[in-house]
Parts: structure tokens; C-alpha cells; sequence
């Protein structure tokens, strides 16, 4: 018997955090965007152990402050595109600004150094990957789900999802559905 | 997950000497940090890749024509074992039939590759699907759709 699963991958992480921390009697508070406050007078064997407890749910703690910096654009990023109801009215460039209490220029110098992409390209990566998400779900068509991204038409999400796979979203469903017959019969 | 001072580590298997020559310094003009190692048919690798205590490869690129196992041969070998889940597989081939490209996806293949004809192509290619591939890596997007035919 194959289940499939819906979740949400911030609310798996917090509890994730919240199960560690309080496993290593850490005191702390949950921040926004992927930062946690803790007390001055845990010790750096404790954060060694308790980065080894993080290793096998794919976290890290991040010790260089480009590397925060990186993940909170990624986190603002991966927010305005999974929820909708957060896209701003005004520009990306002018809402990370913003947001980062940065320069625009410095905040896409910095990410492209360390990622080997740039933010718009990164942006429709996140897209393309929710995009796949909700063609697997079934419960929107194309169209409604180029209205979730906010793309201004259907054909301007096929194009974007032929740049980033290579594919049609419609053989990008028949190679998921395809694949998934194979592993159900194995 | 990995993080971004990490090291990207890339195998390929290519029975063509000429071939490997081309990809190496494809990657050698990459600029992030990566860690290339090199067989020279399907048996070498995976007689490697057999290994337990081998560190796991980010992408591993596959010619599709090898004497004794091919490419295929080796991509459902290692399909088969939930040790590799998180090693992304590029296949390389002469063929961009729609037919050949998906039956590789739903086989378990991440990249599909048309082999290009010149060399300033090719690196061009290597660079965008090894970039590709950093993206699914670093940002925690699922390997289990990631397909990115070029």
C-alpha cells in the first residue's frame, strides 16, 4: 500500500528544531526566516553535538554571516512564491531590499557568488518547483496554477517550465505518473 | 543537504578516452570547487560504486554506449539501491527522441543530455547542468522530480 503524503516543510522543520534544542536542554526562541535565539552560555561542544543531531533532517547551522545572509533571501524567496497572499505589490529587487535592510546590488552580488545563480533565476526555479508540486496534486489545472504563481498566462508558465526541465508540463506528468507505476510494481 | 563552501563531487563514466579529455576541462573551467573522478566503462564504475565506504557523488554522468554494461545497465543498478536516492544521474546521448528522453526519466534519470558536436557546447552544457544541479542540492528541491533535458 503506497500513502501520499501533504506537508508543509517550515512546520516539519520548526518541530524538528524544537524536538534537538529541547533534547540538549538548550533554552530558545523561534525567529522568523530560519533563525533561533538561544542563551550565551551554550558551550561549543553542545552546538557540535547538537549540529551532528541535525545532520540526518538535512539542517545546518550556519556560522558565516554571507551564509545567513544567502539563506534568508532564499527563505524570502521560497515564502512570496508558496503563499500567494505574500507576492508584493511592489518589485522583487525593492521588496528584498526592504526586507534585508540591504542594498539591492549587494544582495544579488553576494547570492550569485555563493550560489552560481542569480536571484530571478532562482525565483524560477522556486516556481517551476511548486509548479510540479501542484501538477502531481491533480486538483488545479494549468491554468489555475499559472494564476497561483502569478504568471500573466498559461503559455508563459509552459515556457518557463520548458527552460527549467527541458519538458512540457504535460510530459512532465506522464514520466511522474509513469514512474510511479514502476515503483508500485516493484 | 549540502552547504555552499561544500565541494561538488561529479563522476563520469565514458569508454571514449577523447570524451573524458573534453569533459574534464569542461569542469576544470567551472568556477565553483568540484572533485572529478573518471571510469573508463560501466564495469569501473560500478565496481566502485560497490564500495561502502566511498563518499557518494553529487551527480554522476552517464554515456549511454559502453561496452559490457551500458549506461541504462548501470542506471537501473543503481536505481535499485536506495543507497544512491540522493545521487542525481545525467545521461549522455546521441538521441533527442522524445520516446528515448522519457523513458530514461521514468528508468530514474535526473539529466538527459544530447551529446553536442563541438566542444564550446558542450562546455556550455556541462556548466548548466552541473548548475542545475548545485540548485537542487543546496536548496533542498525534490530529486525525485528533478528532470532537466537540454
Amino acid at each position: 500500500m503506497k500513502l501520499n503524503f501533504n506537508y508543509d516543510g517550515n512546520i516539519a522543520c520548526k518541530a524538528i528544531l524544537q524536538d534537538q534544542l529541547e533534547k540538549f536542554d538548550i533554552k530558545y526562541q523561534l525567529l522568523d526566516l530560519g533563525q533561533i535565539e538561544i542563551g550565551d552560555s551554550v558551550s561549543e561542544d553542545v552546538l557540535a553535538e547538537l549540529q551532528v543531531g541535525l545532520t540526518k533532517y538535512g539542517i545546518q547551522i550556519i556560522d558565516n554571516p554571507k551564509g545567513q545572509l544567502i539563506q534568508k533571501i532564499k527563505d524570502a524567496i521560497i515564502e512570496i512564491v508558496y503563499e500567494k497572499e505574500k507576492f508584493p505589490n511592489i518589485t522583487i529587487s525593492q521588496y528584498l531590499s526592504d526586507k534585508l535592510n540591504f542594498r539591492y546590488g549587494y544582495i544579488t552580488n553576494v547570492f550569485s557568488e555563493y550560489t552560481f545563480t542569480s536571484i530571478e533565476n532562482f525565483i524560477i526555479i522556486q516556481k517551476i518547483e511548486r509548479a510540479k508540486k501542484l501538477i502531481i496534486e491533480e486538483k488545479l489545472t494549468l491554468t489555475e496554477i499559472s494564476h497561483e504563481l502569478n504568471y500573466s498566462s498559461v503559455a508563459y508558465l509552459s515556457t518557463q517550465f520548458k527552460k527549467v526541465t527541458g519538458l512540457t508540463p504535460s510530459m512532465f506528468k506522464r514520466i511522474v505518473g509513469k514512474k510511479r507505476e514502476l515503483s508500485n510494481n516493484d | 543537504m549540502i552547504t555552499h563552501q561544500d565541494s561538488m563531487h561529479i563522476l563520469l563514466a565514458d569508454d571514449d578516452e577523447d570524451d573524458r579529455t573534453f569533459f574534464s576541462e569542461a569542469i576544470q573551467e567551472l568556477k565553483m570547487n568540484n572533485k572529478l573522478t573518471l571510469f573508463k566503462d560501466g564495469n569501473d564504475l560500478m565496481d566502485y560504486l560497490v564500495h561502502p565506504e566511498i563518499k557518494l557523488p553529487h551527480v554522476l554522468f552517464l554515456d549511454l554506449n559502453m561496452p559490457g554494461k551500458t549506461g541504462i545497465d548501470c542506471l537501473k543498478e543503481i536505481r535499485s539501491n536506495t543507497r544512491f536516492k540522493d545521487v542525481s544521474i545525467a545521461i549522455y546521448s546521441t538521441s533527442s527522441s522524445e520516446k528515448d528522453i522519457e523513458d530514461t526519466f521514468i528508468e530514474g534519470a535526473n539529466i538527459y543530455i544530447k551529446k553536442p558536436n563541438d566542444f564550446s557546447k558542450l562546455k556550455k552544457v556541462i556548466k548548466e547542468v552541473v548548475n542545475m544541479n548545485w540548485q537542487f542540492h543546496t536548496s533542498g528541491l525534490n530529486i525525485e522530480t528533478f528532470f532537466f533535458s537540454i
